[in-house]
């Protein structure tokens, strides 16, 4: 147990410092990413001007005013800080192809662990740079937000959803990682998860906008829980029975991956022949 | 004895070599068309969405939903043909800086530039160039209203206008690989950047759009790249107002200057180059 807690330390503790090595390149990539919002807050702003003056009235888009859009994709980028795991599959599946992977296999360390620890740690520090440039926007972006305050409810559910949606995009992507084991070449299978990725997990608009089947469609799969959702919890779109359903949901889908992929690790390192090395 | 090469029949070398590359390796081809051809779709079903629910983006702009297409299809002319010719090179010329092989193609008889430039043309990113004619075809017949023959002959010379800004930028971008060793995060950069060029400028409005429109149309000209040519297709031409031709005018300029600019860049990256390990 002793033993375990301190590798887990090890870890945590190397993984740390390895990232910290870049911290310039690092605090500028997280202030860019900030850009595509801003493309984003004046296209919404264009789009509610040219709905405000052809209807009149209080302008909403499927119960979203223009302040709420704003928060809203603020609040998916909070999300994706939780969920975007760059690098994870590809990572796994390029150390598949070039027998990396042995590594886990004869030393007393457990793939998915490391891996694990590996990307909280990244996670850490990236909260720890990436809290600068965040408070900075949110703070200029203030007015956009509801003005009561959370309650105690809704913010502890919107931590719960945060982290799940880690706990989330880790397994998901893990798994489509795992998959390597079978096709070895997994870059296209990727392009279509981040495509799809990009479009249904909310980052590009709320998905109540979805129409009929598109958003029924869209409410089944996991993706939504790892930008959309938090977002959603957070701005009180999702409340009572609603909130504790999806909720719920969340946690099936992350047990249902973290089992996926331990599952795709046995199976493919029964597969697995390594030469060499 | 000195003899200038034939920059024509070089490009169509390399133009001939990639597509030879390219069919060796079919599957792959297909797939790459596939994947690009797939996220242009995923922007069109998001652009029709936002059309669900907004007559126009942008109260009284004009841009309404077949105009937006006509705007969404010269983006793609000017992407597919920055991507075909240009962005792989651009991402290998800083691949090149870093490990020293630019050797290599400095000692040639060639323009430097040119060949860093051309060396590899992405065909499947032609494919887009199709869908992009097909868009444009299409909501040229859906609009109400027909251009005229001198706006149809310009347009096609402005996308290429296009093409010369977005390619300036993208070089000089990978130029700087010189001075900083890596450019990961700046080629990121490029992509944040011309993301400002997918929409039309009048969005850019209020306190904080009028300095984003100022910076991306005189600084850093990409509102210039995609907007002129659309504005052109989308307005009937009206030389009594001085937008209408100031813009066009302007753009030319902003194309030279860009073109000049990038060339200053690259010789001066070259100069700094230290030829890693060689």
């Amino acid at each position: 147990m002793f033993a375990r807690t301190n590798t887990t330390w090890t870890i945590l503790r190397i993984s740390i410092e390895e990232r910290l090595v870049y911290r310039g390149d690092f605090a500028l990539g997280t202030l860019m990413r900030f850009l595509p919002i801003v493309t984003q807050v004046f296209l919404w702003g264009a789009v509610f001007s040219a709905v405000a003056s052809a209807g009149g009235g209080e302008t909403r888009i499927v119960g979203y005013s223009y302040h709420d859009f704003i928060a809203y994709f603020l609040l998916t980028m909070v999300s994706r800080a939780f969920s975007s795991m760059p690098g994870l599959a590809s990572g796994i599946a390029r150390d598949i192809r070039d027998g990396t992977v042995k590594k886990y296999l004869i030393q007393p360390i457990d793939m998915l662990h490391f891996l694990f620890l590996y990307r909280v740690a990244h996670k850490l520090v990236y909260y720890a740079v990436a809290i600068g440039p965040f408070a900075l926007v949110f703070f200029l972006c203030r007015d956009f937000f509801p003005d009561e305050p959370l309650d105690l409810a809704t913010l502890l559910a919107y931590l719960a959803s945060l982290v799940m949606a880690f706990l989330l995009g880790f397994f998901l992507e893990a798994t489509i990682g795992m998959l390597g084991f079978w096709f070895l070449e997994v870059s296209s299978l990727l392009f279509v998860y981040m495509l799809f990725n990009f479009f249904f997990s909310g980052h590009m608009f709320p998905i109540d906008m979805l129409p009929g089947a598109w958003g029924d469609l869209v409410r089944m799969i996991p993706l939504q829980y790892l930008a959309y959702f938090p977002s959603a919890v957070f701005l009180r779109k999702v409340t009572g029975p609603d909130l504790a359903w999806g909720l719920a949901l969340q946690l099936f889908w992350v047990l249902f991956f973290a089992l996926a992929s331990r599952w795709a690790f046995r199976r493919g390192v029964r597969r697995y022949s390594g030469f060499g090395g | 004895m000195s003899q200038r090469p034939s920059y024509l029949r070089v490009f169509l070398a390399f133009a001939r070599n990639s597509l030879v590359r390219d069919m060796t390796f079919r599957a792959n081809f297909l797939i790459e068309t596939f994947s690009s051809m797939s996220w242009v779709f995923m922007n069109l079903g998001f652009y029709l969405l936002i059309f669900r629910y907004t007559p126009m983006i942008g109260a009284g702009t004009g841009w309404g939903k077949h105009q937006f297409l006509l705007f969404f299809a010269t983006t793609l002319l000017i992407n597919s043909l920055v991507h075909a010719f240009f962005m792989r090179n651009a991402h290998e010329f800083s691949e090149l800086i870093r490990t020293g092989t630019l050797d290599f193609a400095l000692v040639k008889p060639i323009d430097t530039q040119f060949l860093v430039s051309l060396t590899r043309v992405e065909w499947s990113s032609l494919a887009n160039f199709a869908v992009g004619l097909a868009v444009l075809g299409y909501s040229l017949w859906k609009v109400d209203y027909m251009p005229g023959p001198v706006q149809l002959a310009l347009y096609p010379i402005y996308v290429l206008c296009g093409v010369a800004i977005l390619y300036s930028l993208m070089i000089s971008l990978a130029a700087s690989a010189v001075w900083l060793g890596r450019n990961q995060t700046l080629y990121n950069f490029w992509f944040y950047i011309t993301n400002f060029s997918r929409y039309p400028m009048e969005i850019y409005q209020g306190t904080f759009g009028d300095p984003i429109r100022w910076l991306f149309t005189f600084l850093i000209p990409v509102l210039v790249a995609v907007n002129v040519p659309a504005r052109l297709l989308v307005r009937p031409l009206d030389p009594k107002s001085p937008e209408d031709w100031l813009l066009p005018l302007f753009a030319i300029v902003a194309t030279a200057g860009s073109l000049a600019a990038s060339r200053w860049v690259f010789n001066r990256s070259l100069l700094s180059y230290r030829s890693a390990s060689s």
